[in-house]
C-alpha cells in the first residue's frame, strides 16, 4: 500500500489536535488585551484642542481651584465647561496678545462658542453625575488622575464598566474627606479605616444599591 | 451611500423633505424604501415620518460596529445667570384649546422645551393637564410645520407681506374698511381682542368674524334663553351630591374638565376612605362619553329625545308642566327616581348640559339648577369669558354670504382651518375664492392656506408671547420657551402689522396692553404674573342671575323616512380634537377611550343597529345627511343608543402633513350648518372592508378578578370584598428582599380613572417612547408603557365600563427577572424592577413570562425619526433612546427617583413624600395614581395601600406586585 | 425467540467483510450521480433563502417576523425546538444502543449521527437569530471575564440552553468524527485520485488500523458513548425548561422534560426513517439497511409516540384536575380557540396516524413507513407551535390577547433551515461513507450473517 504521507505527519496530526486548544486560548487572550488597550478605550490618549489649554499651568502653576472653571461640579451632573467669558476674566488682561489665545478672543468677540473636543466620552446610556460623587467624598483625582500635572488633558482611566464598578463595589477604597476632594496631591495614611468612617458619615448607600443597574443606566 | 455622511445630509434632508426629487432620491438610495423584499411585513410604510428618515437605518447599521466619533463640547460664551448645565428649568405659561387656557409649567433642558406639566396654582389645571397639552410639545418640533411666508407658493419675506397688508388697510381706509374682514377662532385673549378692536377702530366698517368648529354656540344661546343675557356658567363638583349630565362629558371634555374631574374624584375618594356621603352621577347620553365610565347610572338616549327627557325631568322636579309634557313622560321611566333623588338633595344637586346639546337643553338645565336652587352652591353664573361672545355659526354664515355677494375684498384668517372644518353646506371654499386679498396665518400650510394667496407661518404657542383666559376667566400670560424654530409670526404680531407696527414684538404688545391695566407697579405685577403663570385675582366674579321663562321645544329632527334611518352624532375626536392635532403622532396613536381605536375614526353603531343594517365591525356603511354622503367603516360600540351613529371629527385631512394625511374619514363632509352636532341620517351597507388598528381586542374579563367593583353599600357591609376572590400564596422558593432605604410603590384608584389617556401621553413624552404607526399597532406592537385596559360588565346593550391603567407592576417576585439570560432586568435595592436597555439582547423571554404583558419591544427601529435633528431636540436627556431589538417598560420614572434621591442625599436627608412624582401621577386630573415610599408609613401611598379596598392584580400567581389597585366603588340609586 | 425465524435479518445473506467494504466505499468513490446534483442544487437554493433572510433580519430587526406582544416567540423557537428534537435520534442510536450492544444499529448510526449534527446546526441558527440584538447575543451569552465586570444570569433557562446545546453539538461532533477514522482510512487507501488520497488521509489522522489504534478507538468510543448518553436526556430536558420554568399556563408543567425527550426521540427516528428509506433505495443499500432496521425504528416510534400521547393526556387531565381557571381556559383555547384546528391536526399526525404501526402489514411496507414518518415530522412541528404560540397568544389578561400571523420571512427562515440541513446532508452522503464500513464488517463475519446478529436481537424493544 503506497504511503501518501511521510511518518512525520503523524506528529503534525497530534500537534494539531493539542494545538487547537492553545490556539483558541491564545485568540481569546489577544482579544481581551485588544479590548482593554488604549486603542479601544483611549486611555491616556491626549486630545488636541482648539486652544492648547494646560491644566498643569492653571492648577499647579496659578493654583486655580477646579470650581473656578467647572462651576456646577457640586450642583449638577455636568461639571460644566467654562464659558468664554470666564477665560476672558483673566485673559482680557494677561496674554491678551498671545496668538495662541486668538480663538478665545475671537469667540468672545463674535459670540461663537469655542468648540472643545470631549476627552471623557461616556456612552449615551451611562448617566454619570458629578455632584453626587463630589458630595459623597469621591475626589477629582480618582477619575481625572493628577490632571494638575497634565500639560494637555488626557483620559486617565479606561472608563470601561469594570473600572466604574470596581469603585462602586468597594467605595471605601477611594473616599476622602470633604476638604480634600479638590486636593489632587493629598494622599491618605490609612485609607481602609478612613474610607469606612467616611462611608458611614456620608451615608453611602449599600454596595448592592450602588451596583443596581439604574444607578448609572436608565 | 456617499450622500449619507453626517449632519449636512440631514440638513439637506430637511430642506428637500417636500420635493419630489427627494422622495425619488430616497427610493434610489435607501433599501428599506425601494426594495420589494420588505413589502408590508416591515409595515413601517404607514409612517411617513419614518420613510423620510429611512436612511438612518442604513446609518445605524453602519455605525453599529465602528468606534464612536469623538463628540464635541460646546460651552456658552456668556452663561445666563439661572442656567446650571444639566439641570432643567421650568417656565409657567399656558396651553389654549378653542381659546380657553390651561396653566402649564414647561420643562426646558438647556433651552429646549421637553415636557409639559400642569401648573398646580392654576385653577384650570391644578397640576394636571389633558392629553392635548401633553402632546403639544411634539407639535413644536413637527418638521411638517410651515416654515416660511409664501405668496402663491413663492417664498416671501415678512416685510413684503407687512407692506402689502398695510397697503390693503390703507386702501380700505378710504371705504372706512368696508369689505375688510378678519376671521378668527374663539378669542379669550385680552391683548388680541384689544388689537382687533383697535383695528376695527381704524376701519369702522370692517368686521371681525369668529368660527370654532367645536364651538359653544349652544351654550351661549342656552344662557341667553335662560338668563336673557350672555353668560357663562361654571360648576363646583365639590358641593354636588347628585349630578345629572344631559349629554355632557364634564370630566374629559371642555375648558373646566380638569378641575371638575379633580373635584368629583375627590368626593368619591373621601367617601370611600373617610366614610363621607358618596356623590351620585347620572349620565344621560346620546353617545357614550369617557366621563360616563365613572357614572353610577348611564342612560342612553337618542339626541332627538334629549330635550323631551330634560323637560320631563324639569317638570318632575318643579311639578310645573314644561313645554307640553304635563305628566311624567312614560318613555323615560328613570325620570321619576332621578327627580326624586335630585329633589332630596336640592341645594346640593347639579345638572350639566352637554357642550354640544341643543340650546334649549342648556336652558332647561339652567332652569333645573334654578329649581334645585343650585346657583351659588354648585353652579355659578358669570359674565362670558370670551372677549366677543357671538353666535359663531351666524358669524361665519354672514361672512360666507358676503363673500359670495362679492362684498369682501380683504380677508385675514388668523388661525383655525375653516376650509376644512366649516359646515359643508356653506360653501366656504368657493366663496373664499371670490375674495381679492386672502391672507392666512397658520401653523401648517393646510387646507385653508391652499386657498389663500398669502400664507404666514404662525409661531407655536410655546414660541410666542400672548395671553388667554381660563374657563373661570383667570388670565394666563403665555411666554415663549424657545426662539421660533421655523421663524414665524403670532396672530398678535400680524394684527399689529395691519395697524402699522410691522416691527412690533409680541412681548412689547402684551406688556403694552397690561401696562394700561396696571399702570402702577407694572414691572412687579408682570414679573409675578409670569412667574405664577396667571394674573392673580383675574377670575370672573359670580353674578346672581335668575334662570326663568319657558323653553321652546327645539325643531324636531326631520326623519328621512327611508329604512336605515338614523340620527348622526358628531363629536370632536378624543385624539385629534377638531383636526388641528392630525399631524401629531402621539395623539394619532393614543388608543381612544372606550373604543381603543388608533390612527382612525369610525362610524360607531350599537350592536342592534349594526345588525339591522347587516354590518359587522370593519364593514363600510354609506351615510347620507341631506345631499352629502360618506362611506365610513363601522365599529360597534356598547352603550351606544340604537338608531344613533357617532362620527368623530378631525380625521380625513388632506394637507395635515406626513403623519396626519388620509387617516380615517372626514366627518365634516356630512356636517351641515343645520346639524352641527346631530342630524337625521340614513345608512346602508356598502361593499369593501376596512382594517382598524386597536390596542385591545378582548373586552371581557373572562370571569377573572382583574377589576373589582362594588357599590358603596356592599362595601360598607363587607369592607373586605376585594380580597374574597382568590387565595394568595404565602410561601416562595426565593428568599425575599430587604428594603432598608426606600421601597417605591404605586397605587391606582379605579374609582377615579376616567381613561382620559393623559397619563399615556405624559409617559410617552417623559420616557422618549416612540410611535410605531397604524400597521405596527395592528400587529400588536404598540409601545405605550402605560395602557388603559377597558373592560365591560353586564348587559351587552348597556354594560358598565371599567378603566384600568396597567403599567409595570414591579413585582416583588418578578417572573421576568429570573428568565433573562443576561440579567438585563433586575430587582433594585428599592424594589423597582429595572430594565437596563443597554444590557438587553432582546430574547423577549421576559415579556413572554410577564403575566401583565406590560413589556414593550422594539421590533423595528422605531426611533428612526429621532435621527431628525429637530426631533432629537424633543428627547428627554435623562432617558436612553432605545435601540432596535431592545425590550422596554415602565421603570417608575427612575430618572425622577434618582434625581430626587441625589438631591436629598446632597442635603443629607430622606426623600420627602411627594418629592418624586411619576409622569403619569403628575398629569392625572383625578389623582387616580399615587406614587411614593412604602417604607415611610406616613406617606400617601402607604396609607392608600393600607386601605381595605387595596388589592393586587393576579396575586394568586405569587408575583406580589408593587403596583396595586383600589377597587372601584359606585353609588347607584336603589330606585333604578 | 420464537418470532426470530420470520424476522428479516440485519444484513442480507452472502456478504463477506471484503464485499461490504467494496459496496459501501463504492458509494463514495464512484462518479457523482445526476440526481445528486439536482437534489443538492434544490437544497442549496433553499440555503441561499436562509442567508438572504438573515441579512434582511440583521438590517431591519426581528420585526420582519409575525411576532408581537404577547406572542414574543414564534416560528424561530418552534423551529429551534423541532430541530433540536430531531437531533436526538443520532445520539440515542450511536450512544445508548451502542452501550446496549444493539448490533442492528450499526448500519444506521453513521448517518443518524450526521443528521444529529446537521439538525443541531440548523437549530443553532435560530438560537442566535431570534434575539433582538444578535451582534451582542453572540458573546454576552457566554460567561467570561469581560470588560463590563458582569456575568450572565445563571438562573435563566436560556442560559442553560446555551450550555446544553453547545455541549451537545461538541460531543456529537467528536463522537462522529472519531467514529469516521477507520472508514476515512479505508477511503484514503481506496481512492484513486491523489486529491482524494490526501484529503481523506488528512482527515484519517494517520489511522493505520494497528491493534493499538483499535484498542484506543474502542476505549474512546465507549467513553464518548458514556458522555453522550446523559446528553440524550439532558439536552431536551433543558430545552423543555425554557417553557416549564415560565409561569404561563400551557408552559408551567412538570411533565415537560420526559414528554419533550420522548417527543424528541419520536421525531428523531421519524427523520432517520424519512432519510434512510430513499437513501437505501438510491444507493442500493437495501442489503444493509434491511426491513429489520425499518421495523425496529417503527417500533421505537410507536413506543415514544405513545409516551407523547400520554403527555397530551396528562395535560388535558391536569387542566381539569388542577381546577385552575387559567389552565382550564388555556386547554379550552387550545382545542376550541382560533388555533384549534392546528391542535386537531396535531392529534391526527402525532397520535392517530402512528397507531397504524401496530399492524405488521404497515410496518413491513416501506412506502407506508415513509409516509408515516413524514406525517410524524409534521406533527412534531405542530406540537411545538401549539405549545409556544397558542399558550402565548391568550394568557392572563384578556386585554393583551392577540393573534400571531406568520409573515413570509417566518416561512423563509423555516424553508431556509431545511435548505441548510439538506445541503449538509447531501454533501455528507456524497463524500463520506453513509454506513460505517468497519462496523458492518463485524456483522458480516463469515457467510452466515444470521449467526452474527440473532444473539443480539432478543434485546430489541
Amino acid at each position: 500500500m503506497s504511503q501518501i504521507f511521510n511518518r512525520s505527519t503523524n506528529a503534525i496530526a497530534r500537534i494539531s489536535i493539542w494545538g487547537a486548544v492553545f490556539i483558541l486560548a491564545g485568540v481569546g487572550w489577544a482579544a481581551s488585551i485588544l479590548n482593554r488597550s488604549a486603542y479601544n478605550t483611549n486611555q491616556g490618549v491626549t486630545v488636541m484642542q482648539p486652544v492648547p489649554f494646560g491644566h498643569e499651568h492653571h492648577v499647579s502653576g496659578l493654583g486655580l481651584d477646579c470650581r473656578y472653571c467647572h462651576a456646577s461640579v457640586e450642583k449638577s451632573a455636568n461639571a460644566g465647561i467654562p464659558p468664554t467669558a470666564t477665560c476672558m476674566n483673566c485673559h482680557k488682561l494677561i496674554w491678551n496678545e498671545s496668538p495662541m489665545l486668538e480663538p478665545v478672543r475671537e469667540s468672545f468677540r463674535t459670540g461663537k462658542p469655542l468648540n472643545w473636543r470631549k476627552v471623557y466620552d461616556l456612552p449615551d446610556f451611562v448617566y454619570f453625575d458629578h455632584s453626587i460623587h463630589v458630595a459623597k467624598g469621591v475626589g477629582c483625582v480618582s477619575c481625572h488622575g493628577r490632571i494638575d500635572r497634565m500639560r494637555l488633558t488626557a483620559q486617565y482611566p479606561s472608563l470601561q464598566m469594570e473600572w466604574c464598578i470596581a469603585c462602586h463595589r468597594n467605595p471605601e477604597k477611594f473616599l476622602r474627606p470633604k476638604d480634600k476632594i479638590f486636593d489632587l496631591a493629598w494622599t491618605p495614611q490609612d485609607q481602609e479605616t478612613l474610607g469606612r468612617e467616611l462611608a458611614k458619615e456620608n451615608h453611602l448607600r449599600s454596595t448592592i444599591a450602588l451596583t443596581n443597574c439604574s444607578t448609572c443606566h436608565r | 451611500m456617499k450622500t449619507l455622511d453626517g449632519p449636512n445630509f440631514w440638513r439637506s434632508l430637511e430642506e428637500y423633505a417636500e420635493t419630489p426629487e427627494f422622495s425619488e432620491m430616497l427610493g434610489r438610495e435607501f433599501p428599506r424604501h425601494a426594495s420589494e423584499w420588505d413589502g408590508d411585513e416591515d409595515g413601517v410604510s404607514r409612517r411617513r415620518f419614518l420613510e423620510l428618515s429611512g436612511a438612518s437605518l442604513a446609518l445605524a447599521g453602519l455605525t453599529a460596529c465602528v468606534k464612536q466619533p469623538r463628540e464635541g463640547l460646546v460651552p456658552y460664551v456668556k452663561q445666563p445667570e439661572d442656567v446650571v448645565p444639566g439641570r432643567p428649568l421650568f417656565f409657567a405659561t399656558g396651553f389654549t384649546l378653542s381659546g380657553y387656557a390651561t396653566g402649564i409649567l414647561v420643562e426646558s433642558n438647556t433651552g429646549r422645551p421637553t415636557k409639559v406639566e400642569g401648573n398646580p396654582e392654576h385653577p384650570a389645571s391644578l397640576g394636571a393637564t389633558d392629553v392635548f397639552a401633553q402632546a403639544s410639545i411634539l407639535s413644536i418640533y413637527d418638521p411638517d410645520r410651515s416654515q416660511t411666508i409664501t405668496k402663491l407658493g413663492q417664498i416671501r419675506t415678512w416685510p413684503a407681506f407687512a407692506e402689502e397688508l398695510q397697503a390693503r388697510v390703507k386702501t380700505s381706509r378710504a371705504l372706512f374698511g368696508d369689505g375688510f374682514r378678519v376671521l378668527t377662532p374663539t378669542v379669550t385673549s385680552p391683548t388680541l381682542a384689544a388689537k382687533l378692536r383697535e383695528l376695527l377702530g381704524v376701519l369702522p366698517k370692517a368686521r371681525w368674524h369668529q368660527w370654532e368648529p367645536a364651538g359653544r354656540d349652544a351654550a351661549r344661546a342656552g344662557a341667553r334663553l335662560a338668563f336673557g343675557q350672555p353668560a357663562d356658567v361654571r360648576y363646583d363638583f365639590a358641593n354636588a351630591d347628585v349630578v345629572v349630565s344631559l349629554d355632557a362629558d364634564p370630566f374629559t371634555f371642555g375648558p373646566g374638565s380638569l378641575a371638575y374631574a379633580r373635584a368629583f374624584a375627590r368626593r368619591r375618594r373621601d367617601a370611600a376612605t373617610g366614610g363621607a356621603a358618596p356623590p351620585r352621577y347620572y349620565a344621560i347620553e346620546s353617545t357614550p362619553s369617557a366621563s360616563s365610565t365613572l357614572a353610577d347610572h348611564r342612560i342612553p338616549l337618542k339626541p332627538s329625545e334629549l330635550h323631551a327627557a330634560a323637560a320631563a325631568l324639569l317638570s318632575a322636579v318643579s311639578g310645573a308642566a314644561v313645554s307640553g309634557n304635563a305628566a311624567p313622560d312614560a318613555r323615560y321611566p328613570w325620570v321619576a327616581a332621578c327627580a326624586k333623588d335630585l329633589k332630596a338633595h336640592a341645594g346640593r344637586a347639579l345638572v350639566i348640559p352637554g357642550e354640544h346639546a341643543p340650546a334649549e337643553v342648556h336652558a332647561l338645565a339652567h332652569l333645573l339648577n334654578e329649581a334645585l336652587s343650585s346657583f351659588g352652591v354648585t353652579v355659578f353664573a358669570t359674565d362670558p369669558v370670551e372677549s366677543e361672545p357671538v353666535d359663531q355659526l351666524a358669524s361665519l354664515s354672514a361672512l360666507v354670504a358676503d363673500m359670495k355677494a362679492g362684498k369682501v375684498d380683504t380677508l385675514l384668517v388668523l388661525g383655525g382651518n375653516p376650509a376644512f372644518d366649516a359646515p359643508s353646506d356653506l360653501g366656504f371654499v368657493e366663496a373664499l375664492q371670490r375674495v381679492t386679498f386672502r391672507a392666512r396665518v397658520g401653523l401648517y400650510d393646510d387646507e385653508t392656506s391652499q386657498y389663500c394667496q398669502w400664507h404666514v407661518n404662525e409661531t407655536h404657542e410655546l414660541e410666542a408671547w400672548g395671553d388667554a383666559r381660563a374657563f373661570d376667566g383667570t388670565v394666563t400670560i403665555l411666554q415663549p420657551l424657545i426662539e421660533p424654530l421655523y421663524g414665524g409670526k403670532s396672530a398678535l404680531e400680524v394684527l399689529a402689522a395691519a395697524i402699522g407696527q410691522p416691527a412690533a414684538k409680541g412681548l412689547d404688545l402684551v406688556r403694552a396692553h397690561w401696562q394700561k391695566q396696571h399702570p402702577d407697579g407694572f414691572d412687579a405685577f408682570f414679573r409675578k404674573s409670569l412667574h405664577d403663570g396667571f394674573v392673580a385675582g383675574s377670575a370672573l366674579p359670580p353674578k346672581s342671575l335668575q334662570a326663568k321663562g319657558t323653553v321652546p321645544a327645539p325643531p324636531a329632527v326631520p326623519r328621512t323616512g327611508i329604512p336605515g334611518d338614523l340620527e348622526i352624532v358628531f363629536r370632536p375626536d378624543p385624539g385629534l380634537f377638531d383636526g388641528r392635532f392630525a399631524n401629531n403622532g402621539w395623539l394619532q396613536e393614543v388608543p381612544k377611550p372606550l373604543t381603543k381605536l388608533t390612527w382612525d375614526n369610525a362610524a360607531h353603531l350599537s350592536a342592534g343597529t349594526a345588525k339591522g343594517l347587516g354590518v359587522k365591525n370593519e364593514d363600510f356603511v354609506r351615510l347620507k345627511v341631506g345631499g352629502a354622503t360618506l362611506d365610513a367603516p363601522v365599529w360597534i360600540l356598547p352603550s351606544q343608543p340604537d338608531g344613533v351613529v357617532t362620527l368623530h371629527l378631525g380625521h380625513g385631512r388632506t394637507r395635515a402633513g406626513r403623519v396626519g394625511n388620509g387617516t380615517g374619514v372626514n366627518a365634516y363632509r356630512l356636517r351641515a350648518a343645520a346639524g352641527l352636532w346631530t342630524a337625521a341620517a340614513s345608512a346602508e351597507k356598502t361593499a369593501g372592508r376596512y382594517e382598524f388598528a386597536t390596542s385591545q381586542q378582548h373586552f371581557n374579563m373572562e370571569g377573572r378578578h382583574l377589576v373589582r367593583t362594588a357599590t358603596f353599600e356592599e362595601y360598607r357591609r363587607d369592607p373586605e370584598f376585594a380580597h374574597r376572590v382568590e387565595e394568595v400564596p404565602k410561601i416562595s422558593m426565593y428568599p425575599g428582599f430587604k428594603y432598608d432605604q426606600h421601597a417605591w410603590g404605586l397605587s391606582v384608584n379605579l374609582s377615579s380613572c376616567t381613561g382620559c389617556n393623559a397619563c399615556v401621553v405624559a409617559c410617552q413624552a417623559e420616557n422618549n417612547i416612540p410611535t410605531v404607526g397604524k400597521d405596527q399597532v395592528r400587529r400588536g406592537r404598540e409601545m405605550h408603557w402605560i395602557r388603559i385596559d377597558r373592560y365591560y360588565e353586564g348587559s351587552p346593550e348597556n354594560p358598565a365600563a371599567h378603566n384600568q391603567p396597567v403599567m409595570c407592576m414591579h413585582c416583588e417576585q418578578a417572573p421576568c427577572e429570573l428568565v433573562c439570560p443576561v440579567g438585563a432586568t433586575t430587582h433594585s435595592e428599592e424594589g423597582i424592577n429595572e430594565m437596563t436597555y443597554n444590557r438587553c439582547i432582546g430574547t423577549r423571554y421576559c415579556s413572554n413570562n410577564c403575566p401583565y404583558k406590560v413589556r414593550r419591544f422594539n421590533f423595528l427601529d422605531y426611533n428612526k425619526d429621532k435621527h431628525l435633528p429637530v426631533l432629537t431636540l424633543l428627547a428627554n436627556p435623562n432617558v436612553t433612546v432605545r435601540q432596535r431589538g431592545v425590550m422596554e417598560k415602565c421603570n417608575y420614572c427612575i430618572q425622577r427617583v434618582n434625581r430626587a434621591r441625589m438631591d436629598a442625599e446632597k442635603e443629607n436627608r430622606r426623600v420627602r413624600d411627594g418629592e418624586v412624582l411619576t409622569a403619569c401621577q403628575q398629569v392625572c386630573p383625578t389623582e387616580a395614581l399615587v406614587f411614593g415610599d412604602l417604607n415611610d408609613k406616613t406617606s400617601k401611598v402607604a396609607k392608600l395601600k393600607a386601605e381595605q379596598l387595596d388589592y393586587g392584580m393576579l396575586v394568586e400567581l405569587n408575583t406580589r406586585p408593587r403596583t396595586t389597585y383600589l377597587a372601584k366603588l359606585t353609588n347607584p340609586n336603589k330606585d333604578l | 425467540m420464537s418470532a426470530e425465524a420470520d424476522r428479516p435479518p440485519v444484513i442480507a445473506p452472502g456478504y463477506s467483510p471484503a464485499t461490504v467494504t467494496d459496496k459501501i466505499s463504492a458509494v463514495v468513490l464512484r462518479k457523482t450521480p445526476k440526481w445528486w446534483f439536482v437534489g443538492f442544487a434544490i437544497s442549496f437554493i433553499a440555503l441561499q433563502l436562509l442567508l438572504i433572510s438573515m441579512v434582511k433580519l440583521l438590517i431591519l430587526g426581528v420585526g420582519i417576523w409575525g411576532i408581537n406582544i404577547p406572542v414574543g416567540w414564534g416560528f424561530a423557537i418552534v423551529n429551534f425546538v423541532w430541530w433540536i428534537g430531531i437531533g436526538h435520534a443520532g445520539t440515542l442510536i450511536s450512544a445508548i444502543l451502542l452501550l446496549l450492544r444493539q448490533t442492528w444499529r450499526t448500519s444506521i448510526n453513521r448517518f443518524a449521527e450526521a443528521m444529529t449534527l446537521f439538525a443541531v446546526a440548523a437549530a443553532a441558527q435560530f438560537v442566535l437569530f431570534h434575539t433582538g440584538r444578535q451582534w451582542l447575543a453572540v458573546y454576552w451569552l457566554f460567561p467570561y471575564p469581560n470588560t463590563m465586570g458582569v456575568w450572565p444570569q445563571f438562573r435563566s433557562p436560556l442560559m442553560w440552553d446555551v450550555f446544553a446545546v453547545s455541549t451537545y453539538a461538541t460531543i456529537s461532533a467528536i463522537f462522529w468524527f472519531v467514529g469516521l477514522f477507520p472508514d476515512l482510512a479505508t477511503l484514503r487507501d481506496r481512492s484513486k485520485h491523489w486529491f482524494g488520497k490526501v484529503a481523506y488521509g488528512m482527515l484519517a489522522m494517520g489511522w493505520r488500523g494497528s491493534a493499538r489504534h483499535w484498542h484506543n478507538y474502542e476505549v474512546a468510543s465507549l467513553l464518548l458513548a458514556g458522555l453522550a448518553t446523559p446528553l440524550v436526556v439532558s439536552v431536551h430536558s433543558v430545552v423543555s425548561f425554557d417553557f416549564a420554568v415560565g409561569i404561563l399556563p400551557g408552559w408551567h408543567s412538570t411533565i415537560f422534560p420526559p414528554y419533550f425527550v420522548a417527543g424528541a426521540i419520536y421525531s428523531g427516528f421519524a427523520m432517520v426513517m424519512t432519510l434512510s428509506i430513499p437513501l437505501r433505495k438510491v444507493f442500493g443499500l437495501e442489503d444493509f439497511i434491511t426491513m429489520r432496521h425499518l421495523q425496529n425504528m417503527a417500533k421505537i416510534m410507536l413506543a415514544t409516540g405513545l409516551i407523547v400521547a400520554y403527555g397530551y393526556g396528562i395535560e388535558l387531565f391536569m387542566a381539569w384536575y388542577s381546577g385552575n381557571g387559567f389552565e382550564t381556559y388555556m386547554m379550552k383555547n387550545r382545542i376550541f380557540g382560533p388555533y384549534g384546528w392546528i391542535w386537531f391536526l396535531l392529534i391526527l399526525c402525532n397520535i392517530l396516524t402512528p397507531q397504524l404501526l401496530w399492524l405488521r402489514r404497515v410496518r413491513s411496507s416501506v412506502l407506508g413507513l415513509f409516509f408515516i414518518s413524514i406525517i410524524v415530522n409534521v406533527g412534531m412541528w405542530l406540537e411545538r407551535f401549539v405549545i409556544i404560540v397558542t399558550s402565548l397568544h391568550r394568557d392572563f389578561l384578556p386585554s393583551s390577547w392577540d393573534m400571531f400571523t406568520p409573515t413570509r420571512w417566518d416561512w423563509a427562515f423555516f424553508v431556509g433551515s431545511l435548505g441548510l440541513f439538506f445541503s449538509l446532508m447531501f454533501l455528507f452522503i456524497r463524500f463520506l461513507p453513509v454506513i460505517s464500513i468497519f462496523e458492518m464488517r463485524t456483522i458480516a463475519k463469515g457467510d452466515d450473517p444470521a449467526s452474527a446478529d440473532t444473539k443480539d436481537m432478543g434485546a430489541v424493544p
